[in-house]
């Protein structure tokens, strides 16, 4: 349903033209999840930003479902590195900001809310201020608010990678977990090998400078997926080496 | 606990200093020759005190609604940001001093005239605090803004002006503390009452404790009007304090 057909994007600055992204050609099928792995400066972010409608490319189309995006859409949501929350606003307060900037039905999506913050393991905290939440749970807390509006389409820069450890792994089995319960079409932009192959139906590869796909690999682990051993270790392993390779 | 301990300290060298070199009243009265000065005419002092804030208050709620109202109409437009910039800085540099024979010239004997003065002496800072609270806004969350497909109203709404909140309170705590040297001014260059009346008159009999007695009374009431502003701080915006660390 997302398509990219020979996509470019050149930014034009007083020192010269940066070519970010040069004839980037994907299809993304609904619900599937993609990652996106490349080093930094590749195009990773102006990638997902020209899906999101908040950049137009340079060439090419991106086109949703057909229509070409021209501006953000109400049914796809991007999601930061940065929580960006907003500070005297509490976590539940946070996660009604989209209700109430679209005009949806308070009441109904405040108990959507309220759900969405204790499946991430917020339970108790829904009026806490982010100044009194940790750096994992101010992000808990942006993922809700990318989630209270049912997007068809999450898109997400590097999420997790602001985080420790523990924290980004526990973050990434929570994200597995609602994928798999309520599938959005999602874009997955990360640093993180791992978290790549824990994730991912595709992991996209590109390369630098300008950012183009080197590669597509198929992830044929099944689901729920996990960081530690089971059966499918071997395979996993595998995966991931030759995402390595590529990098 | 130390504020306390830091305004005794103070009273205490200060009196201990009149005692030990002998300082003649005319010159550097000791706190109690003040404390005497107050109670030979409490009612008058207060009733000066309360015409100082009157003017004090009322000059500074002016400021405020006009303060931010300037600040809201020029960020809101880039090119009138630009265009009155300059403007308002150049009548900013114009001493208030100056301008105070010419109010009285303009809105006659009275009130008027020094609620006028206060309004120009310390407007500037909360335009200024506003207008950069109100551009300060990180481009993350415009960026939010802009994906939620916000509309400007919203957008400033929901996102600049309460952002903006923590500086305008900077502005106002600057402002608050220019109003009563406002206040003060225009009493002491306009005929009338006033604390700075107060002093004038007192400066011309030689009766010093009365001119310290008026100068404690001002500075008891800009530290209780400071306080206010930073109680409603603390009220308002609860999380300035936090993210400033
Ligand atoms: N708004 C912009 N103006 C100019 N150059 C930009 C802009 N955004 C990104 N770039 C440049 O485009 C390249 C890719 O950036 P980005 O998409 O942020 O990379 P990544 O997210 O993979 O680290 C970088 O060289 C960056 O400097
Ligand atoms: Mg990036």
């Amino acid at each position: 349903m997302i398509r990219l057909a020979g996509v470019s994007r050149t930014f034009t600055s007083r020192d010269g033209d940066v070519e970010a992204l040069r004839d980037v050609a994907l299809e993304i099928a609904e619900s599937q999840f993609v990652a996106v792995v490349g080093r930094s400066g590749c195009g990773k972010s102006t990638l997902l930003r020209l899906i999101a409608g908040l950049l137009a490319p340079t060439g090419g189309a991106v086109t949703i479902d057909g229509a070409p995006v021209s501006r953000p859409r109400p049914d796809v949501v991007l999601m930061h590195q940065l929580p960006a929350l907003l500070p005297w606003r509490t976590a539940l307060g946070n996660v009604m900001l989209p209700v109430e900037i679209r005009r949806l039905p308070r009441a109904e999506y405040r108990a959507r809310a309220a759900d969405l913050l204790d499946a991430v393991g917020l339970t108790g905290f829904h009026q806490r201020h982010p100044y009194e939440l940790s750096g994992g749970m101010q992000q808990r807390v942006a993922l809700c608010r990318a989630l209270i509006q049912r997007p068809r389409v999450l898109l997400m820069d590097e999420p997790f990678s602001a985080l420790d450890a523990l924290t980004r792994e526990e973050l990434a089995t929570q994200l597995q977990a609602m994928h798999m319960s309520a599938p959005a079409t999602t874009v997955f932009v990360t640093h993180s090998i791992p978290e790549a192959v824990l994730l991912a139906d595709r992991v996209v590869v590109l390369s630098s400078r300008p950012g183009q796909v080197r590669r597509v690999v198929d992830v044929h682990l099944p689901r729920p997926r996990s960081f530690g051993h089971n059966a499918y270790t071997a395979q996993a392993a595998e995966c991931a080496a030759e995402l390595h390779e590529l990098l | 606990m130390p504020p306390v301990l830091g305004v005794a300290g103070t009273v205490a060298v200060w009196w201990g200093g009149t005692r030990v070199f002998g300082i003649r009243p005319l010159f550097l009265p000791a706190p109690p020759d003040i404390v005497a000065a107050f109670r030979a005419q409490p009612g008058y002092l207060l009733r000066e005190a309360g015409a100082t804030l009157t003017v004090t208050v009322a000059g500074f709620a002016l400021a405020v609604v006009a303060g931010l109202l300037v600040a809201v109409t020029l960020t809101a437009w880039r090119t009138m940001e630009r265009a009155a910039l300059p403007v308002l800085v150049g009548l900013n540099s114009v001493p208030k001093v100056a301008v105070s024979p010419l109010l009285v010239v303009w809105l006659g004997f009275g009130s008027r005239p020094k609620i006028v003065l206060v309004l120009l002496i310390c407007v500037f800072p909360i335009v200024v605090a506003t207008m950069a609270g109100l551009t300060s806004t990180p481009a993350e969350l415009g960026e939010l803004g802009r994906s939620l497909s916000a509309t400007g109203w919203q957008t400033y709404v929901k996102l600049r002006l309460p952002w903006a909140l923590p500086q305008v309170f900077t502005g106002l705590k600057v402002a608050v503390s220019l109003a009563v040297i406002g206040a003060v001014v225009a009493e002491i260059s306009q005929p009338g009452d006033g604390l700075g009346a107060v002093i004038v008159l007192s400066g011309m009999s030689f009766d010093t404790p009365l001119a310290f007695a008026a100068i404690a009374l001002l500075a008891l009431l800009s530290t209780t009007l400071f306080y206010l502003v930073v109680a409603l701080e603390r009220l308002l915006v609860p999380w300035s304090r936090a993210i400033s660390g």
